[in-house]
């Protein structure tokens, strides 16, 4: 689950970090309002919204005047902002970040990850902050420090003092910047983050090491022991349609394509989507109806996939262990005649009960295509598909 | 006697009274696995399924003399079962849990070095569907029917994937030795490297098919070993080549986040190491079949 940067900077703040003063503004007038209140002479307008690289689309901007302010305001509430981790269809703003502007004297890059090839929780810091990691990594990849943590202990000082250190800076500054990491690893430790990442960490010219900007990700899996971060949660950041699902317990992920999928287990879905593109269509969506899924639950996947506009033929496709083809069968039923389903649709069973499933899909007498492999139940969905669109286009 | 398990392995359920406990101690018992007890603390000295429940896991393995657990404990208290198990001296734990925190997972692998190598639990999944040694036992939720007993080992992230491999390979009369789950979780037990040592090893076992998929760099440390250490042939194919980067794609570990984490990169390496590509999802059947002809 990701939050946006002022929720960031505010747990950032809470555990020994600095951060700019600023405030946040649903309006141009709030906006302009938070600039009386942190006075000064200059301010940055930040739009939130779940992703990076928002400065190269506009969304942050450096005023000088009220009426600077106001105006970058209202140029970016209700603007959909597109970068490259947004997709095409971009995120819309409904909530600024207004900010003192910095005096910055040098940029750090810092950030705390889980690493699979450690299975420990890695430091990553460069003295070329700035740029994204991935610009670092290809352009001054010798710049680049790393750290790894024993989670018997968690992070030890010197850790930090040695980052600190080899990352250039005034000896001065090492107290602050080693609590700036620490507070940074404890964040991560105490409430399950992913990951930390913090572009750029600055040195002012007024000799205090701040966080300029803050991106954390949490795990999801870890969510039942932490309310206080499902809280800060924004729906209007996510695709509806994944927020539809996701609220009925489904794991789905929207996908651009005019084929809805229906499947058991997470590979197998993967792997479905693989095939539908290989028999020359788009998947609209993965969709992971799970084990022991029940009519209702195949009804209610019916209806996450059909919530996608866009979709114009469905495919099913179960390999049953502890799931049953003949429930399967019956949600998919049952979802026909409640749904009034009229788009192409192939179901592929196989596994367990798949005599009975099959035999119940027969004997329904409505118009279900079936499949007996995953590659024969693919290309009979994208035909099906083909011959629709091009019936309809007649 | 294949890996990991045979008909004689004494198998400890723990989260043994739950409902999904209950119903797979069942089935695995109906199939002939050798189910000593269970372990749910507090309801220790009673019985369920007619066999004997202990409050700890100690106590059960002084009691049964279990070497292995199968765990349905659910995903928050999870870890603690696995370090529970590995402080028993318990030598293969099997965690189906989908959904421990990462942190849980890095201080449970943290925790198993305590131990010297040779008493070192091994630890199968989490968020996994279990291991079989087909026609003798198995632990987890596998449907054992699809499943004939041969000689080829698989190894792969996805449950249902493996049952597609299994049941293909079934259609055309090639069975299998074992088959090991080892989980869609990024942090995990045993990866892909450890298991195919395993394969390698074993007298029962000719060839192997690996069913990976997007995300992490196990099939690329795989590729490294099969290429330098194995002496069998390996098939093996990648779920997730239309994925899109930086998406979780339902396995908390199905995401593209580095170089060599896509699909198409790691067929690459495995190509590139000499493993024979299982090119879409239906062919695992016409792949092994040549294999192993």
């Amino acid at each position: 689950m990701d939050i946006h940067e002022y929720q960031a900077k505010e747990l950032l703040k809470r555990f020994g970090v600095n951060v700019p003063r600023g405030g946040i503004a649903y309006s141009p007038e709030q906006a302009v309002y938070r600039c009386s209140e942190l006075s000064g002479e200059k301010w940055v307008v930040k739009a939130q919204i779940h992703s990076g690289a928002r400065g190269k689309a506009g969304g942050v901007r450096i005023c000088s005047t009220e009426q600077e302010v106001e105006e970058s305001a209202q140029w970016m509430l209700g603007r959909k902002l597109v970068t490259h981790q947004t997709g095409p269809q971009g995120k819309l703003v409904n909530r600024l970040y207004i900010e003192e502007a910095t005096n910055i004297v040098q940029e750090i890059y810092l950030a705390f990850v889980m690493d699979r090839t450690e299975e420990r929780v890695v430091v990553v810091a460069s003295a070329q902050g700035g740029m994204e990691i991935e610009e670092i990594s290809e352009k001054e990849p010798e710049s680049i420090i790393r750290s790894v943590v024993d989670p018997a202990v968690g992070m030890q000082s010197f850790q930090a003092r040695e980052i600190a250190f080899s990352l250039g800076l005034d000896p001065a500054l090492i107290p602050q910047a080693v609590k700036t990491i620490m507070g940074c690893y404890n964040l991560m430790n105490q409430m399950d983050a992913n990951m930390v990442e913090i572009n750029p960490l600055v040195v002012t010219g007024g000799g205090e090491i701040v966080a300029l900007d803050g991106k954390l990700s949490f795990d999801d899996n870890a969510l039942f022991r932490h309310p206080d971060v499902s809280e800060l949660r924004d729906k209007s950041q996510e695709d509806p349609r994944e927020t539809y699902a996701g609220d009925r317990g489904l794991s789905y992920i929207g996908l651009d394509g005019k084929i809805g999928c229906i499947v058991n287990g997470a590979g197998l879905a993967m792997a479905t989507l693989d095939m539908i593109k290989m028999a020359g269509g788009e998947p609209a969506n993965f969709l992971d109806v799970g084990g022991g899924a029940s009519p209702e639950r195949v009804l209610m996947s019916f209806k996450a996939v059909l919530n996608d506009r866009n979709v114009e033929a469905i495919l099913v496709n179960i390999f049953a262990g502890i799931n049953r083809c003949d429930w399967i069968a019956e949600g998919v039923i049952r979802a026909v005649k409640e749904l009034d389903l009229k788009m192409p649709l192939v179901v592929r069973l196989s596994g367990t009960n798949v005599e009975e499933g099959m035999t119940l899909l027969k004997d329904s007498g409505l118009n279900i295509e079936t499949a007996s492999s995953l590659a024969e139940a693919a290309d009979k969905v994208v035909k099906s598909w083909k011959s629709k669109s091009i019936e309809e286009a007649v | 006697m294949a890996i990991l398990i045979d008909k004689d392995t004494r198998v400890l359920v723990t989260g043994f009274t739950g409902r999904i406990g209950s119903f797979h101690a069942q089935d695995m018992m109906n199939h002939g696995t050798n189910v000593v007890g269970g372990v749910t603390p507090g309801k220790g000295g009673g019985s369920h399924l007619g066999l004997p429940v202990f409050n700890t896991v100690k106590g059960a393995v002084a009691e049964t003399g279990a070497d292995l657990v199968a765990s349905f404990v659910p995903p928050p208290f999870a870890a603690d079962s696995i370090c529970e198990a590995a402080d028993a001296g318990i030598k293969t734990c099997v965690c189906i849990a989908d959904g421990i925190p990462a942190q849980d997972m890095i201080r449970v692998k943290r925790f198993m070095r305590r131990y010297k190598s040779a008493n070192r639990m091994r630890l199968i999944g989490p968020n996994c569907a279990g291991i079989i040694t087909p026609g003798q036992a198995f632990a987890g939720l596998m449907p054992p029917h699809i499943y004939q007993p041969g000689r080829v080992g698989i190894v792969g992230r996805s449950g249902t994937l493996g049952y597609e491999a299994a049941s293909q390979m079934k259609e055309r009369n090639i069975g299998v030795s074992s088959s090991i789950g080892i989980g869609g979780d990024p942090i995990n037990g045993s990866s892909f490297k450890d298991i195919l040592e395993l394969f390698e090893a074993d007298p029962d076992t000719d060839a192997v098919v690996l069913v990976g998929e997007i995300g992490g760099p196990q099939e690329a440390e795989a590729a490294e070993y099969i290429r330098d250490h194995m002496t069998k042939p390996v098939a093996a194919y990648i779920a997730g080549l239309s994925a899109p980067k930086g998406r979780t794609m339902g396995h908390a570990g199905a995401i593209v986040s580095a170089f060599g984490e896509s699909a198409q990169e790691k067929v690459d390496i495995l190509k590139e190491a000499g493993v024979a590509i299982v090119p879409t999802p239906s062919s695992f059947g016409d792949v092994v079949e040549k294999m192993v002809a």
